[in-house]
């Protein structure tokens, strides 16, 4: 009963935030700043991380491919796994932890010290200040993280199976492009990133502003959020793969 | 001025996932302007396709010349038909050329070969290639030879 009650709440939470955009000057400094919250300062995890799987992707590609004498097809192989699925999933999950987090205990605490209450008071509604600005950037920045994500990663590995392992670049490249299309592999990434990047900050702002405003609540409430997050990431992934790639 | 530098930072963000995408577009799924050439059809038909697929390549010397645009069956001959967009540029292609189908690699892609003959006439569009030679298939290959069929 709980479930479904929260589940409704959550559905008509989501409808209002989504529609609670405003078109004004004001409304789009405020989406700004949110941009700049969670997109731009999760830049730095997401490539660092970005580089650093690429990085393994190109080493471990190499030593398994060196064998059959196919370690040309290193590029594809980078290249396919990040942006099919590597891309938009670590992106997602690191994004659940990075901003997800911050979104909820900052909504939450203002849920907890009556920020909220007291907007509605001066007539202020808090859907359109506070709850929409910051799920359009949510949804706004996952997708660009998750392509910048992509290309960090096929740099790294390039580097190491290029620069460092003496793979052919060319054939590097070449293999790449033939493997790899722009409507079947990337777009739907893409399309992979925006679904999650819209579950995440869904999840992220709705327990922010659904919890039980104690400190405990906020706690737990942060918990469920990455956890809520991660596990629908990958079940969502494991769906959208079967529908896009598999023959199921 | 606080506002100013957030929305500057913001901007670029902005402009390294576009920029990420077209670098994705260009260098990583290799799309390009000119893929869209001009080209026309010239058809051919093979026994046995043995794995050839739609946008599979069509070279002449290795190079690239055009792709695979459909593959059907031709329902009077029992055998494939394989419809290929050839680039107007390559325009000088003799009506006696021999297609096959060949394999990039031991284990690669099926693509179709292209050699040209000694005639003076040249492919238009719509034209068929008669002289065909189908896939090498290697199943068929062991089996005639462990059956004892192939004098070595």
């Amino acid at each position: 009963m709980d479930y479904s009650a929260a589940m409704g709440r959550s559905g008509v939470f989501l409808l209002r935030a989504l529609l609670g955009l405003s078109f004004s000057l004001k409304g789009m400094q405020l989406l700004v700043t949110q941009l700049y919250k969670i997109g731009v300062l999760s830049l730095i995890i997401i490539i660092v991380s970005g580089l650093f799987i690429g990085m393994v992707l190109g080493l471990q590609g190499y030593n398994i491919l060196v064998d059959y004498g196919s370690e040309q097809a290193v590029g594809q192989m980078v290249a396919l796994t990040l942006v099919r699925e590597l891309g938009p999933v670590v992106t997602a999950l690191l994004f659940a932890g990075r901003a997800g987090s911050a979104l909820t205990a900052e909504i939450g605490l203002m849920k907890a010290t009556e920020q909220l209450t007291s907007m509605e008071m001066m007539g202020v509604d808090p859907m359109k200040r506070v709850i929409a600005p910051r799920f359009w950037a949510g949804f706004i920045s996952m997708p660009l993280l998750a392509i910048i994500f992509s290309a960090v990663g096929i740099f790294g590995g390039m580097l190491v199976s290029v620069d460092w392992l003496g793979v052919f670049e060319g054939a590097f490249w070449s293999n790449m492009q033939n493997a790899v299309e722009f409507e079947g592999d990337i777009l739907n990434g893409l399309i992979k990133a925006v679904v999650f990047g819209a579950v995440c900050t869904w999840i992220a702002v709705f327990q922010g502003y659904d919890l039980i405003p104690t400190s405990e609540g906020i706690s737990i409430a942060t918990t469920k959020t990455v956890v809520y997050s991660s596990l629908s990431v990958l079940g969502l992934d494991f769906l959208l793969t079967a529908v896009m790639f598999g023959s199921i | 001025m606080y506002q100013r530098s957030v929305e500057l930072a913001v901007g670029v963000f902005m402009l390294l996932g576009m920029g990420a995408l077209v670098f994705l577009a260009l260098q990583v799924s290799g799309l390009s302007m000119d893929s869209q050439k001009d080209s026309y059809k010239v058809y051919a038909q093979f026994d046995d396709l043995g794995g050839l697929s739609v946008r599979g390549r069509v070279s002449l010397a290795g190079v690239t010349i055009g792709k695979i645009s459909a593959i059907s069956l031709d329902r009077e001959s029992y055998s494939a038909l394989v419809e290929m967009d050839i680039y107007k540029e390559v325009d000088n292609l003799t009506t006696d050329s021999v297609a096959s189908i060949q394999t990039a690699g031991l284990l690669g892609d099926k693509y179709v070969a292209i050699s040209v003959g000694a005639d003076e006439e040249f492919l238009a569009d719509g034209d068929t290639i008669f002289d065909t030679q189908s896939a090498l298939n290697l199943e068929k290959l062991i089996g005639a030879f462990a059956s004892g069929q192939v004098d070595i």
